[in-house]
């Protein structure tokens, strides 16, 4: 993120003329003026103007990791909730285990949580997402929450710093997926930390040094980290 | 409509003591709801509307769907209380041409090219009326759009001007509306004067219109500025509280 002001733009607000700036994401031009289109936190990094989107739906692109829920196995692929416009096929191809056709029940039923990855979008927004890769897996047991998609940066922190924190004092193991979705498992206690954690970035997203009042936050009643 | 009622006296004063390019008192809140994606809270001299937007999430059923573009479905509905004598609940010849008029002002913002088969549902519940009631939903549904993050060219507003008395006034009370002579409904995209609603019941005359319209746009503008208003300090003060 830049160091800029963060200054709140609502739609059809003009950011700028054309040829001194360009545009980038979250605006559009018209008649030479970059023009915002929608709500979010101005960032103007190399003559492009960026909007940083402060409400709406995870918006899918390839390569993002994503936390889905099952919603319905057929006999050659699954159909997952991605939190998206859209729900997302994965395909028996897109998982690591040999599945016999019409067994896709005994691997991912209706229900399960997965940490997948965003394989294609193509023009008419069909999604497809894999579980073809390391670190790519179904997680079990565990708490599943929501958040505002749009402060996953902050949620993640510079080179992760905001979660590394969070883990070393809640002791939990947390999975955070691009798509606005949370999973924790650990004791209730460290679980309980871990939301309001994430209720404070939700609010104080658009500040500076958040990563140290976390810090501090978390430090007052941590008993023992490791 | 002949009446006995004086809407407008010799002086140019209103039954609530208004002036005749005075707008009743408007008051909007972003953000309201917790179950909703976007939401806003809108009151408008005596209407109270809220509006609720969900989405865009995929259009069902499946053949609602444009496999080009997203479709906006705006559901304006009437509370049975909202009126004085009770309305009979649920969809009427009347809150289904509103709706559709809606819908139609919506989607010439929102920029719907970018989500190929959604919808994008706006749920707008009329609590209590007092005339314009379609202006001040539609006003409500563009500052939810807002909250809800959903891409768009620009804010739409609505505004109604009128004629009263044999004079055109902004922005009809309910009085007004019921026995006065005209009524000219409008919502416009404030940035380019667009026009993505205009509806007239009663009479006016081509230069009456003229006046009507012009005055019904400088009310838009009015309303729009209150509008960015309510959302920025939804979203500024959220920074500013622990800025400072």
């Amino acid at each position: 993120m830049s160091n800029e002001g963060r200054q709140v733009v609502i739609p059809g607000q003009i950011l700028g003329e054309t040829p001194a700036l360009r545009p980038g994401r979250g605006t559009f031009v018209e008649n030479k003026k970059i023009l915002a289109e929608r709500l979010g936190v101005l960032n103007i990094q190399d003559n492009f103007v960026h909007i940083i989107p402060l409400r709406g739906r995870y918006d899918p692109m390839v390569g993002d990791f994503v936390i889905g829920v099952v919603e319905e196995a057929s006999t050659s692929n699954w159909m997952v909730d991605i939190n998206a416009p859209y729900p997302a096929l994965l395909h028996v191809h897109e998982v690591p285990w040999e599945i016999e056709f019409a067994d896709t029940e005994k691997y991912l039923n209706t229900g399960d949580t997965i940490l997948a990855k965003v394989l294609s979008i193509d023009e008419s927004k069909k999604l497809q997402i894999t579980l073809n890769d390391r670190n790519l897996f179904k997680l079990k047991g565990g708490h599943l929450i929501e958040f505002e998609p749009s402060v996953y940066r902050r949620i993640m922190g510079k080179k992760y710093s905001m979660i590394e924190i969070i883990q070393k004092y809640t002791r939990c193991r947390i999975k955070v997926g691009k798509n606005g979705r949370i999973w924790i498992d650990g004791d209730a206690e460290g679980i309980e930390k871990v939301l309001s954690a994430i209720s404070m970035i939700e609010r104080e997203a658009i500040t500076f040094g958040l990563t140290d009042r976390m810090e501090e936050f978390l430090k007052k009643d941590a008993k023992d980290v490791r | 409509m002949k009446s006995d009622i004086e809407l407008i006296n010799s002086e140019g004063r209103r039954n609530d003591g208004r002036g005749p390019h005075d707008l009743r008192k408007i008051k909007i809140e972003a953000g309201v709801l917790h179950r909703a994606d976007g939401s806003c809270s809108l009151e408008w001299g005596g209407n109270k509307v809220l509006a609720a937007v969900y989405g865009p999430r995929e259009a069902v059923p499946r053949h609602v769907q444009n496999p080009l573009r997203a479709i906006v479905q705006a559901r304006y509905n009437m509370a049975a209380f909202s009126v004085e004598d009770r309305k009979r609940p649920g969809p009427d010849r009347r809150s289904v041409e509103i709706s559709k008029v809606i819908s139609e002002a919506l989607e010439k913002v929102i920029l719907i090219e970018q989500f190929p088969r959604a919808s994008i549902d706006v749920n707008i519940e009329v609590l209590d009326a007092e005339a314009g009631t379609r202006c001040a939903g539609l006003t409500a549904a563009g500052v939810a759009l807002v909250d809800a993050g959903i891409p768009m060219r620009d804010i739409p507003v609505a505004c109604a001007a009128g004629k009263i008395g044999g004079k055109v006034v902004l922005d009809l009370g309910k009085e007004e509306d019921n026995f006065g002579d005209a009524d000219l409904p409008i919502a416009i995209s404030p940035r380019t004067g667009e026009v993505l609603l205009l509806q007239m019941d009663g009479h006016l005359t081509v230069d009456e219109f003229n006046e009507a319209f012009d005055l019904a746009v400088k009310g838009c503008q009015t309303v729009s500025e209150i509008q960015k208003k309510a959302i920025m300090q939804k979203y500024q003060s959220a920074a500013a509280e622990v800025q400072e």
